[in-house]
């Protein structure tokens, strides 16, 4: 008996009344939902993935979509999800793949986490006419100063600092490799970082030569496939990081399509064209925590300890110990992804099932590390589905350093969330190498979008810090009590080490 | 609100606490009767070598026995009595305070114990953390803490704070907002040789308990200021910094003057920053600090509340009102108002 086609995820519809058939729709489409018959547009709804490319081009407005326009019977614990999974994998045998991040409907912690004002018994901050300090620095701080006499008799620094970098404002822009996003992706978000006075990930694609101009922005990534590392690529990064793993598909490797491996990213990545990347789940030089403090060192040697090293994990279970090791190897800061983090494709029962939200890891992380006395040793950069200033400002008062913004600037640059970026068909020219959708993507009007982004949550970060009465970054760091907690139980309350609402 | 005073004789002569306890009367306005103390160092001239421990206890059989258990295994007690006090109409008795001189056994000192120090600082953070009871409100040596929930005058006279003759004098008048109006929860807040009487409310709490605690300091009195002390024995006693450096650290200038600082100044205040952001203190406030060295005051950075400083020969004068100054001595010269963050330090003359 054959299983038979599962109803279509979206239903797009024209309204004919509206239209004037200018054709737009059909070359927007990069996955052929629109072709024309004759005078008439034909709609072809299965192909449709609601990036909402056409209907944002389309001058009438005259495009709708609906998601699910045909329903099953309802079941609570049968879901749609888990009955066209069990459908699809009954056909294909198959690990079922999915982009972006997380979509199982667990609460946000986040939006349960409320933060704080002034009034009366303390004076709010206006950041319009009083400085506003957000400068943040990355990498490794001294627990105490020391002094020493000079021979001259004066007292002297003697504490030396390491390689730190500077950000003036605590959002970085998260690892996406070339090879899954595009060229003018990449540049969009270079140039913004640039321009914002932050950081950018190039993660493990290697680095286009276009990008050398911004290298002083970058951050290289050396990942498991070591795709694009030597030394001259490691000299040209501000800092490198090493990749363990990422928040959407902790515990295993990556895999980018061939059909993405174009001429350019294979000589970037250093693989065969149209090969496929495969980066292996775990480092095969890395099989415990000495070996990682091994590859840390190398790192720093082959850059002669010029440059901050990170670490990225995924949030697990066990992240604050894996974190506190981290710590006292000569690393200078570790990343945290939450489960929450997107990606082009994972498995999905990983990316939905697998590691813990960002805020419990940042809690812990940082709990475990001032209980060892080593919060000094690292700064920690906390990622995974950070969506606005909120998100940002609780992360800090967690205790967090900075952020990796990654699906947030992706959108900034047109990005729906469609979730289909492993085809490789991306129609807002970012997760794609086909020329003529790079092309629609310009690097100065995306960057443009990128850096407004920034600077629009730096903005109201200052705001809420001074509603706080807080005019410096330092001080909103681990300031947990500035938080309460709404709707969450005892239980997640004493990991964050927050107070009720009204406590 | 609060009032704040601090006074030191740089030729350590001794005063009395009589005019202490008329200039912080003056300042009523700015308490509500909930609070007020005083920190005088140079009161034990006989038991200079103990530590004296001031202790408020609720009543004087289990936590009593709980505390002397403590003492007894890292020190020996020298002397020990009940701090006399007096009826005051105004003045509800909920605590006995008491004293103890105290010496700890040179041979506990090793490991994570690195100085006698360390042993009373232990004491301090055990008996307040855990004895039900008994809260340790004063730990220096020849120098001594006495404060209640009340008026500066009930207070004063509860205590006869004008026989007590010290060379630095600290006072405050309390109007609470952030902690209920407990006789713990007065001012000043003392560790070691370390008072502090300050005026506001430390917007960067949350951060700095987060960064004391992970020395071993714990948060247990329910009010910002008790941080302040800690942060003054970790940056000055425990990574021996100097005054001035301490007070960088906790309200350091603004990366915009740090910037244009010639480099070598501009090193240190980075490093400086960079190192002790998490001791940085935020929000609205004036502060005094004394120890046996001295008195320094200083406000946040950007002066959200006042502070005055007046001289007269060795005398220096910090406080929230000149008018509070000019009560102590009339005579007072160079009345003059700090600017934000700037350290204003008293030192004995050498
Ligand atoms: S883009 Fe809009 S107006 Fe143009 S053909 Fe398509 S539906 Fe019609
Ligand atoms: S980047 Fe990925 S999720 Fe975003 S629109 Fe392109 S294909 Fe869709």
């Amino acid at each position: 008996m054959s299983l038979g086609s599962i109803p279509p995820k979206y239903k797009v519809s024209i309204d004919r009344d509206q239209c004037m058939d200018c054709g737009r729709c059909i070359e927007n489409c990069s996955y052929g939902t629109f072709r024309r018959d004759g005078d008439k547009i034909l709609i072809q709804s299965r192909k449709c993935t609601a990036c909402l490319r056409c209907v944002s081009m389309c001058p009438r407005d005259a495009i709708s979509l609906t998601e699910n326009p045909v329903d099953y019977r309802s079941h609570p614990l049968w879901t749609r999800d888990a009955r066209e999974d069990i459908i699809k994998q009954a056909r294909s045998g198959k690990i079922i793949l999915a982009g972006m991040g997380n979509a199982s409907n667990l609460p946000s912690i986040f939006d349960r986490l409320l933060l704080d004002a002034c009034q009366v018994t303390n004076p709010s901050i206006d950041p319009l006419r009083e400085p506003m300090e957000l400068r943040t620095y990355i990498g490794k701080k001294p627990s105490k100063l020391e002094f020493k006499k000079t021979e001259a008799g004066d007292v002297e620094l003697a504490t030396k600092l390491s390689p730190n970098l500077k950000l003036e404002t605590p959002i970085m822009i998260g690892h996406m490799s070339y090879g899954a996003i595009s060229l003018n992706a990449h540049l969009s978000m270079a140039k913004a970082a640039k321009e914002t006075g932050t950081f950018m990930g190039t993660g493990e694609g290697g680095l286009h030569r276009e990008l050398y101009p911004y290298q002083g922005n970058m951050i290289v990534q050396v990942a498991s496939g070591r795709f694009g590392v030597n030394v001259d690529y490691l000299e040209r990064g501000a800092a490198i990081e090493i990749k363990i793993g990422q928040g959407a598909k902790p515990g295993i490797g990556g895999h980018l399509p061939g059909e993405k491996v174009s001429a350019e990213v294979s000589r970037t990545r250093m693989i065969p064209l149209g090969s496929d990347a495969i980066s292996p789940a775990p480092h095969h030089d890395i099989y415990s925590i000495e070996d990682l403090v091994q590859l840390v060192r190398s790192l720093k040697e082959a850059t002669e300890w010029k440059k901050p090293v990170f670490v990225k994990i995924a949030a697990v279970h066990n992240v604050a110990a894996i974190a506190a090791g981290i710590a006292r190897s000569s690393a200078d800061a570790v990343v945290i992804d939450g489960s929450r983090g997107g990606t082009g494709a994972a498995p999905k029962v990983f990316r939905d099932h697998v590691g813990i939200p960002i805020e419990g890891a940042i809690a812990s992380v940082d709990q475990k590390l001032r209980e060892q006395g080593t919060r000094n040793e690292v700064s920690i950069i906390a990622s995974g589905g950070m969506r606005n200033s909120a998100d940002l400002a609780k992360s800090i008062a967690l205790g967090a350093d900075a952020i990796y913004i990654g699906t947030a600037a992706l959108i900034s640059m047109g990005c729906r969330v469609c979730g289909n970026c492993y085809r490789g068909l991306c129609p807002w020219g970012i997760a794609t190498q086909r020329q003529d959708l790079v092309d629609r993507l310009d690097p100065e009007q995306g960057a443009r979008q990128v850096s407004n982004l920034i600077h629009a949550w730096t903005l109201e970060l200052s705001e809420l810090m001074g509603a706080a009465g807080i005019n410096s970054i330092e001080s909103m760091r681990g300031n947990r009590d500035r938080l309460r907690g709404y709707m969450l139980d005892e239980g997640i309350l004493e990991v964050l080490d927050v107070k009720n609402a009204g406590a | 609100m609060c009032g704040i005073i601090g006074v030191i004789d740089k030729t350590r002569s001794r005063m009395d606490g009589s005019k202490i306890k008329a200039a912080l009367s003056l300042m009523n306005e700015r308490g509500s009767g909930d609070g007020a103390g005083y920190a005088a160092y140079g009161i034990y001239p006989d038991y200079a070598d103990c530590y004296a421990l001031h202790v408020f206890f609720d009543n004087m059989a289990e936590p009593k026995t709980k505390v002397e258990e403590i003492l007894h295994y890292w020190g020996t007690v020298v002397h020990q009595e009940e701090i006399p006090t007096f009826e005051q109409p105004g003045l509800k008795r909920v605590h006995t305070p008491w004293r103890y001189f105290f010496k700890p056994f040179d041979d506990m000192i090793g490991g994570k114990v690195g100085s006698e120090k360390d042993i009373i600082k232990h004491i301090v953070m055990e008996v307040n953390s855990s004895i039900d009871g008994a809260l340790v409100f004063s730990s220096g040596k020849n120098m001594g803490v006495f404060k209640a929930s009340g008026w500066p005058e009930d207070v004063a006279n509860f205590y006869r704070i004008e026989d007590y003759e010290g060379y630095i004098w600290l006072a405050h008048n309390r109007y609470p907002t952030n902690s209920p109006g407990w006789w713990g929860g007065a001012h000043p807040f003392n560790l070691l040789d370390w008072s502090v009487v300050h005026n506001g409310e430390i917007t960067s709490y949350g951060t700095n308990q987060r960064y004391v605690e992970g020395y071993g300091y714990k948060c247990t009195l329910l009010t910002d200021t008790e941080v302040v002390a800690y942060l003054f024995d970790l940056l000055g006693r425990q990574h021996e910094l100097h005054t001035e450096t301490v007070v960088k650290a906790l309200a350091p200038p603004f990366w915009d003057e740090i910037d244009r600082m010639p480099p070598a100044k501009e090193g240190l205040y980075r490093t400086i920053r960079m190192t002790y952001g998490s001791a940085l203190m935020n929000g609205p406030f004036a502060i005094v600090v004394a120890s046996n060295e001295g008195i320094v005051g200083f406000t946040d950075r950007i002066k959200l509340r006042p502070l005055v400083v007046g001289e007269n020969g060795d005398m220096l004068y910090i406080s929230s009102e000149e008018s509070a100054i000019r009560v102590i001595d009339p005579e007072v010269k160079n009345i003059r108002t700090p600017r934000a963050g700037e350290p204003i330090i008293g030192r004995f003359n050498a």
